[in-house]
């Protein structure tokens, strides 16, 4: 393994089976990509051929069907997140891999300095100086200073995902997972959503990102992975029952 | 991080308990009432452990066995099987051979319980604060001041108005009576807290009062806690990992958002694809 790699994906597969319906549902299949540290590596494919499958695979959210997913720690381990126990994910979620969704889940109430602190204060930064660190960030990403203190719930689809962002970038994660994070951002924020994944390949942050448009992958990919819509074989069937 | 607490091979039954108990209940036979002796085998073979700071989730329907664990953690029930041990600081206590006075002696102190029910966990003779101040004595603080002191900070904390303190908790709503219920479950700073069906029959706006304020308690003061409920919101909310039992057995457990999103089970799918 080249000793920048951090994480190396083998052979993953992603099946879901319906009891309601006795049904398999393929989502993604005979993946294999690697993503560098300091490098970003683009997960690019048509609808339907299971890109967010492979984030939610390594995060774990879903679990594997099928394959490898080799994550070298910052202590220098490799581990198998496809068989790692949930504690060490946790673990590894609090300190080494964040994940930007398109949704946006927090708890009610909750002012979006917090939200966006969050990952920093788990990680035993100080309350004070997270905040401070969330508010730069905020402010990085064109969210204005008097949308700080209130509840994201009623922020706009493109706020919400800033905030998004802003949470799952500030604590420089080793790895981040990224699914179209500029998904329905204006040009302008989309450059200060780029500058700063360029800022975090600087500090040797391995990204893996599904962008929407082809233009993007070329202005901040490193590597391209295509991926196509699984087939649904006889022998998968067959596997299940 | 630390292990706080390892549950294995829990089982709870019922009833006189016969050799087809176990094998005639479960998921698969849709019951938990065995037919040969009419014993109700509540939870069968429950196996998890707990780490310092984490919140475990434990869901299911009415009469799934969902909350027979904590029961029996804190004592509230005696185990029919099973071995429970609790990681404390330097000691260790293997629960359910410790006697009658140990066990109380790890509820007051170490452990907390906050009930669905205030009846259960508060007394409703006496104040709110009489009720706070009941648990500090239970634990060794004995000075008035002291205890008086720490009541309000308690209240304050847990946002019931400390000018009621010396009020019956029968004056209280529903969502207050339940703060003064964590505050009492928080006077020892206990390092294990029981959470059952907490919110439920809460408005919504106290719900979410209630679930900041546990959150804040985890955060804080890297508080272990098992929450028991059959609110998938909830456990969104609040749990890291999650067990969703049904006829007394665990059907599925894994990290929470996995449970949600890739559920496994037959039966858990249908729970996630039903939920509002």
């Amino acid at each position: 393994m080249n000793p920048k790699t951090v994480l190396r994906v083998e052979n993953f597969a992603k099946q879901f089976f319906i009891h309601e319906q006795q049904k398999v549902i393929p989502s993604s299949s005979n993946v294999n990509l690697t993503v560098d540290s300091g490098c970003l590596t683009a997960l690019v494919g048509p609808t339907g051929s299971g890109k967010s499958s492979v984030l939610k695979g390594i995060y774990r959210s879903y679990l594997p069907t099928q394959g490898s997913i080799f994550f070298t720690t910052s202590s220098g381990d490799t581990v198998d997140l496809a068989q790692a126990d949930e504690h060490q994910i946790l673990d590894l979620r609090r300190n080494e891999i964040s994940f930007v969704t398109q949704f946006l889940h927090c708890l009610p109430r909750q002012k979006t300095e917090d939200i966006v602190a969050q990952p920093l204060i788990s990680r035993g930064v100080k309350p004070s100086e997270a905040i401070e660190k969330a508010r730069q960030t905020l402010d990085a990403l064109n969210i204005p200073e008097r949308l700080w203190g209130i509840s994201p719930a009623t922020f706009s689809g493109g706020e919400k995902q800033r905030v998004n962002l802003a949470r799952g970038l500030i604590a420089k994660p080793r790895l981040l997972l990224l699914d179209e994070p500029t998904a329905s951002l204006d040009p302008a924020t989309t450059n200060r959503v780029l500058e700063m994944i360029e800022a975090l390949k600087h500090e040797n942050t391995a990204i893996l990102a599904i962008f929407h448009h082809m233009e993007l992958v070329e202005r901040v990919a490193d590597q391209v992975v295509t991926l196509e819509p699984p087939v649904l074989t006889e022998s998968i069937l067959e596997n299940i029952a | 991080m630390r292990k706080v607490l390892e549950v294995s091979g829990l089982s709870k039954i019922y009833g006189p308990g016969c050799p087809s108990c176990i094998e005639k209940t479960g998921p698969e036979h849709e019951t938990n009432i065995c037919p040969d002796c009419n014993s109700v085998v509540a939870a069968h073979d429950m196996s998890f452990d707990l780490y310092q700071g984490e919140i475990l989730g434990i869901m299911g329907e009415s009469g799934s066995g969902k909350s027979t664990a904590v029961k029996c953690l804190f004592f509230d029930e005696e185990p029919t099987s099973g071995t429970a041990t609790f990681f404390d600081q330097a000691e260790t206590h293997s629960l359910f051979e410790l006697n009658k006075a140990q066990q109380r002696r790890l509820a007051n102190h170490r452990f907390g319980m906050v009930y669905q029910n205030p009846h259960l966990g508060l007394n409703f003779d006496i104040t709110a604060g009489g009720n706070i101040a009941e648990r500090l004595l239970m634990s060794g603080l004995d000075h008035y001041g002291d205890i008086r002191e720490r009541a309000i900070e308690l209240l304050a904390r847990t946002e019931v108005l400390t000018q009621r303190m010396d009020e019956l908790p029968k004056n209280f709503s529903g969502g207050m009576q339940q703060r003064v219920q964590i505050a009492k479950a928080l006077a020892t700073n206990p390092p294990l807290l029981f959470l059952d069906e907490v919110t439920t029959g809460l408005d919504l706006s106290v719900q979410a009062a209630i679930l900041d304020l546990i959150l804040e308690i985890q955060q804080q003061e890297k508080t272990s806690m098992i929450v028991v409920t059959h609110d998938l919101g909830v456990i969104r909310l609040l749990a890291d990992r999650t067990l969703v039992m049904k006829y007394g057995r665990v059907i599925e457990s894994g990290l929470t958002d996995q449970i949600l999103e890739d559920p496994q089970h037959a039966y858990t799918q249908r729970l996630v694809a039903s939920a509002l």
